[in-house]
């Protein structure tokens, strides 16, 4: 027994579908609670009145922005040494719904910056940075869709997507050349005494975690149409040599 | 290698090679900013190193398709993919041609231009020299996306969302360095950087590219 029986499609596929539906619903279920809680039942911030609670919206959905990338060069690094082809679906399965939280999380934050800091946009290194994120996806996204031997699509994406890491953390770098800007330090961290006061931890905690899960689920939905799609594509290419 | 090279410059510079005309178009990028933003000369000095630099960008981009595009086609790529030269010293050998024909006249181009600009008295020097260490990072990071596109056809637009992300971190120190020298500040750091960003690039893109173009021929 070992992970990389997964790597095998038809373990793969056999394996999630009795998942599939209870991730799903331990994943609504999660971002409802953490959504509503945060949204009606915590008391408003000193300073920011009602604006704080677009946090549960912010936080988790910049959290996956980041954490989808790595999860994309995870499987473009597997498929790159171990050729499992599930694991190159699962990287482009990962990246519109990357796109989907970057988009998230630029705009939430753009709503949020304009009360309090009195602008939709400041050049600020984080926020930079998540834009050059976004375009590092559009473009991974873009190659996918433009080559169109699967193989070799897959193998060009995962070059991209390592060179594609390490320029982006330059990025990241870079960009902290300017100043140090508007956006706050991490809030939350788990070597740091004090964190944000548990009225809004739990919660905001909760949401993360169906954040978290909701992209598990999409991307493992999405991985499953992607293999059904090249069984379907199989298919029709025996048909036509029949 | 340095066969390759030479035909390649060879290649560039007689007919139809485009030589030239990424110089044009910095030409022409430079001379429509005050045409957009107005004749305030103030104002000018103050943009022109960010505008120098995002030209020259521009400039080196236009020519990239060219790098693989004609080899590919004609089958002299599979060719020199046989040959005793392994591919990451073709691929680099095609980026040093690359900023032979485009890098090296932009820099050397570019204090004409930034006189256009009313470009502050000292940063001429910096401009030069950041241009000078920051555009052969151009030239690699734009062959890995040039290795990346040649199996598309039209994959011009892709090249440039490819690349263009890719050029932020030498873009930002490259400028910085321009605008700290207009100001008469110390420069030394993002100096640093940018030759770093540029030592880097040069040491590890071209097996990158390599492996793009393996995969492209295959």
């Amino acid at each position: 027994m070992s992970i990389w029986e997964y790597a095998n499609p038809k373990k793969f596929m056999t394996t999630t579908a009795p998942i599939l539906p209870w991730v799903f619903a331990v994943a609504i279920a999660s971002t409802v609670v953490g959504l509503v809680w945060g949204f009606f039942f915590t008391p408003e911030a000193e300073n920011f009145g009602s604006t704080v609670k677009i946090i549960y919206l912010h936080v988790p959905s910049a959290l996956m922005a980041i954490n989808a990338w790595l999860m994309m060069l995870v499987a473009s690094l597997i498929w790159l040494i171990r050729r499992h082809h599930v694991s190159a679906l699962a990287a482009k399965a990962a990246a519109p719904v990357g796109i989907a939280m970057t988009l998230i999380a630029l705009i939430t934050g753009a709503i949020w910056g304009q009360p309090t800091w009195g602008t939709w946009w400041v050049w600020d290194p984080r926020l930079t940075s998540f834009l050059i994120l976004f375009l590092f996806y559009l473009g991974y996204a873009a190659l996918w869709a433009s080559i169109e031997d699967p193989d070799t699509a897959a193998d060009l994406t995962s070059v991209l997507c390592m060179v594609g890491s390490v320029f982006a953390l330059l990025s990241r770098y870079a960009v902290n050349f300017w100043n140090q800007g508007l956006h706050q330090g991490a809030s939350l961290s788990m070597d740091k005494a004090e964190n944000v006061s548990n009225v809004y931890y739990i919660p905001l905690l909760i949401s993360m975690g169906g954040f978290v899960l909701l992209f598990l689920a999409l991307v493992i939905l999405r991985t499953r149409t992607e293999i059904r799609q090249r069984r379907i594509g199989a298919l029709q290419a025996r048909a036509r040599r029949s | 290698m340095i066969a390759l090279l030479m035909r390649d410059l060879r290649l560039a510079v007689r007919a139809g090679g485009g030589f030239g005309l990424g110089l044009a178009f910095f030409l022409i990028v430079v001379v429509l900013v005050p045409f957009g933003v107005g004749p305030n000369s103030d104002l000018l000095a103050k943009i022109a190193p960010g505008i120098l630099w995002v030209a020259a960008l521009l400039a080196a981009l236009l020519s990239l398709d060219r790098i693989f595009a004609l080899d590919y086609e004609d089958g002299s790529l599979a060719l020199l993919a046989t040959s005793p030269l392994p591919m990451e010293g073709a691929a680099l050998a095609k980026a040093v041609a690359h900023w032979l024909t485009t890098g090296l006249p932009l820099t050397l181009a570019a204090p004409a231009l930034g006189a256009l600009l009313n470009l502050p008295g000292p940063a001429y020097s910096f401009l030069l020299i950041s241009l000078l260490i920051g555009t052969p990072a151009l030239s690699v990071i734009g062959t890995f996306g040039a290795a990346l596109t040649i199996g598309i056809r039209r994959g011009g637009l892709l090249l440039s969302l490819l690349v263009l992300p890719l050029y932020v971190p030498t873009l930002i120190f490259g400028a910085e360095v321009v605008r700290r020298g207009a100001e008469g500040l110390a420069t030394a750091t993002p100096l640093i950087m940018l030759a770093g960003i540029t030592a880097g690039a040069i040491a590890l893109l071209p097996f990158a590219a390599a492996v793009a173009l393996r995969i492209n021929l295959r």
